[in-house]
């Protein structure tokens, strides 16, 4: 059967509209991508669109890794990212497997009291005051502890639990297998695709993360690369990065600085997610749902 | 067995039967419950303790005093909050930007997902989704950042507008260039990633009602209206009811990295109050009765929006 006109126009139109997305979507990010790149000077004086970098030079990526403060800011997100995560899965299994098991008294009012989170919290300034009591504040702790559980993570984790045969664990108890075997050797290694994605979400928090770690941190030293570059890009000021190179230039070097600094901070991030995409669609919405 | 001994009559009897159920579901749970200890631990710290501490609204908290010590005032933080000038502004630009929001950010990423859907061919559409997904990676940070610097005076986005007869000035000085400025970055960060939710619905709808719907003549645009919409109604649905729920919660982290005094006018909302009186200001009392009054009229909201739809087409959270 060939395509009516009609069809055709639609499927046309679709096209081009998707592109002009694809397009609209990306081309911040290669704007940025090819002024971080350009010779300081062209960028300066350029106006409106680039479609390619002005001129070729890594002198921003030099003066950026060359920086003590940028590569300590580095430091502390990995820390923040590896500690944070590990931390983040190990308890929200815990938590996602004891709440798929069937007959246990009290699942329904820890389930109860869990979701009632997601609608009604203390607020801003109570939270602040609790991370103060316990001791957290000024600690990069105070931004992994406070956060340990994403209540809607904990909620997909154990519809994906929940649909782990129970066969499997039946003969698996039979061996004599205890909780900490069964979760660890049987329902995480099932459940590997949906481990990946909250493992994902979790590292996309903690890496973009800054609020937090802007009211609990108070010591530079501690500071985590989304502050420093939050002094780069909203507070503009590059001078702690720049102070090296010689006073006419640093105006310059700054410019181009700012989108190197962006480079550096995204472009981890984005390298991974496309190897989890193929399981975002998969079983991890829809278990959201009917959770 | 329990059951009959609780029928058994004797009201003690009764009572032991439900100890001795608690008892048994100890006994044969009790490692679950361990394994339970770090979570209800960190909901307990972290959730509910903050609960507790939001009191502090009905008191006048000092970080001397502490939380019990401090003198009660029962309602004078809200009614002085209610009586100022910033109550109707700060309330005035949440509920309009949450209002854009919905009208036009919630409803993006549907069109999106059914437009992908129409796609035939597979490797367009899985680039089309992997290039729209990469904003919703990129910090909040660095999206304020590309924001102030594509719409200073000359930026990018200002050089498109002058083009078209727009003003070249720095825009995010403008207080009526605001709440466009929010709503179309916000929808250029999430419309690919929020459209992952309607696309794992969109799976799950027959083709054979597509099949039937071709028999009956039905175009793609009556295809579209007949079988894909309302197949992902009830997800819609869902997703309306959890955003009625935050509708006082606008980002407010794009909205402290954007705003300046200049714009106070416009982009203020609850949420950037609480953190500037609170934590800039040190005005703890105040500002935990603000977020307080902040939390409960959402709850409100999202009962009320669940209570709604429940009746009206049977959708419903709870």
């Amino acid at each position: 059967m060939s395509k009516s006109l009609s069809e055709t126009w639609f499927d046309g139109a679709i096209y081009i509209v998707l592109t002009l997305l694809m397009v609209v979507t990306l081309y911040p990010l290669l704007h940025v991508a090819f002024a971080s790149v350009s010779n300081a000077n062209e960028l300066i004086a350029h106006r409106g669109v680039m479609w390619k970098p002005l001129g070729l030079s890594f002198e921003a990526y030099k003066t950026v890794f060359a920086n003590g403060e940028m590569l300590r800011g580095y430091r502390n997100t990995l820390f923040i990212v590896v500690v944070g995560v590990s931390l983040n899965l190990a308890v929200t299994a815990l938590g996602a497997y004891v709440l798929s098991r069937k007959n246990v008294m009290w699942n329904k009012a820890f389930l109860a009291v869990i979701v009632f989170t997601m609608f009604f919290g203390g607020g801003l300034i109570p939270l602040y005051l609790v991370v103060k009591g316990v001791g957290l504040y000024n600690s990069l702790w105070s931004t992994i502890i406070p956060f340990v559980v994403n209540t809607f993570n904990l909620i997909v984790m154990r519809t994906a639990f929940q649909s782990v045969p129970d066969s499997l664990e039946e003969s698996a108890k039979i061996d004599g297998a205890n909780h900490f075997v069964i979760l660890f050797r049987i329902i995480i290694p099932l459940s590997l695709p949906v481990m990946a994605v909250m493992g994902m979400f979790y590292a996309v928090e903690k890496w973009n993360g800054w609020f937090y770690a802007s009211i609990f941190l108070q010591d530079r030293d501690l500071y985590p690369l989304q502050i420093m570059l939050r002094e780069i890009l909203i507070l503009n000021s590059t001078d702690f990065i720049t102070s090296s190179a010689a006073v006419g230039e640093q105006v310059q070097i700054g410019e181009t600085v700012k989108y190197a600094t962006i480079m550096v901070a995204t472009l981890p991030i984005l390298a991974v997610y496309p190897f989890v995409q193929k399981y975002f669609v998969k079983g991890v919405m829809i278990g959201a749902l009917k959770g | 067995m329990e059951k009959v001994a609780a029928a058994g009559g004797m009201p003690d009897t009764r009572a032991v039967a439900v100890r001795r159920r608690f008892v048994k579901d100890f006994l044969t749970n009790k490692y679950l419950y361990i394994m339970m200890i770090p979570v209800i631990a960190y909901y307990a710290v972290f959730h509910y303790a903050p609960m507790y501490g939001a009191i502090i609204a009905f008191k006048d908290y000092t970080p001397i005093k502490g939380v019990l010590d401090s003198k009660w005032v029962g309602l004078e933080h809200f009614s002085s909050f209610f009586g100022s000038y910033y109550f109707w502004r700060i309330l005035k630009n949440t509920l309009i930007i949450s209002l854009y929001s919905l009208l036009f950010e919630f409803p993006a990423p549907i069109i999106l997902a059914i437009i992908i859907n129409e796609v035939r061919n597979k490797v367009f559409k899985k680039t089309v989704q992997l290039i729209t997904y990469m904003p919703y990676f990129i910090s909040m940070i660095v999206i304020a950042g590309m924001i102030k610097d594509f719409t200073k005076s000359d930026g990018i986005i200002t050089m498109l507008l002058t083009y078209f007869g727009g003003e070249n000035t720095a825009m995010l000085q403008h207080p009526q260039l605001f709440r466009p400025i929010y709503i179309v970055s916000e929808i250029w960060q999430k419309i690919g990633w929020e459209s992952i939710i309607y696309l794992a619905a969109l799976m799950g709808i027959d083709q054979e009602q597509y099949e039937a719907a071709r028999m009956d003549g039905a175009g793609r645009f009556k295809q579209i209206w007949y079988v894909t919409l309302p197949g992902i109604l009830p997800t819609i649905t869902i997703l309306f009811i959890l955003r009625m729920g935050n509708m006082l919660n606008v980002g407010f982290e794009k909205i402290i990295l954007l705003y300046n005094p200049m714009i106070y006018e416009t982009a203020d909302v609850i949420s950037s109050f609480v953190y500037r009186k609170g934590l800039l200001e040190f005005g703890w009392s105040y500002s935990a009765a603000v977020g307080l009054f902040n939390s409960v009229v959402n709850l409100m909201l999202l009962i009320a929006a669940n209570w709604i739809s429940r009746r009206v087409n049977s959708h419903s959270l709870w």
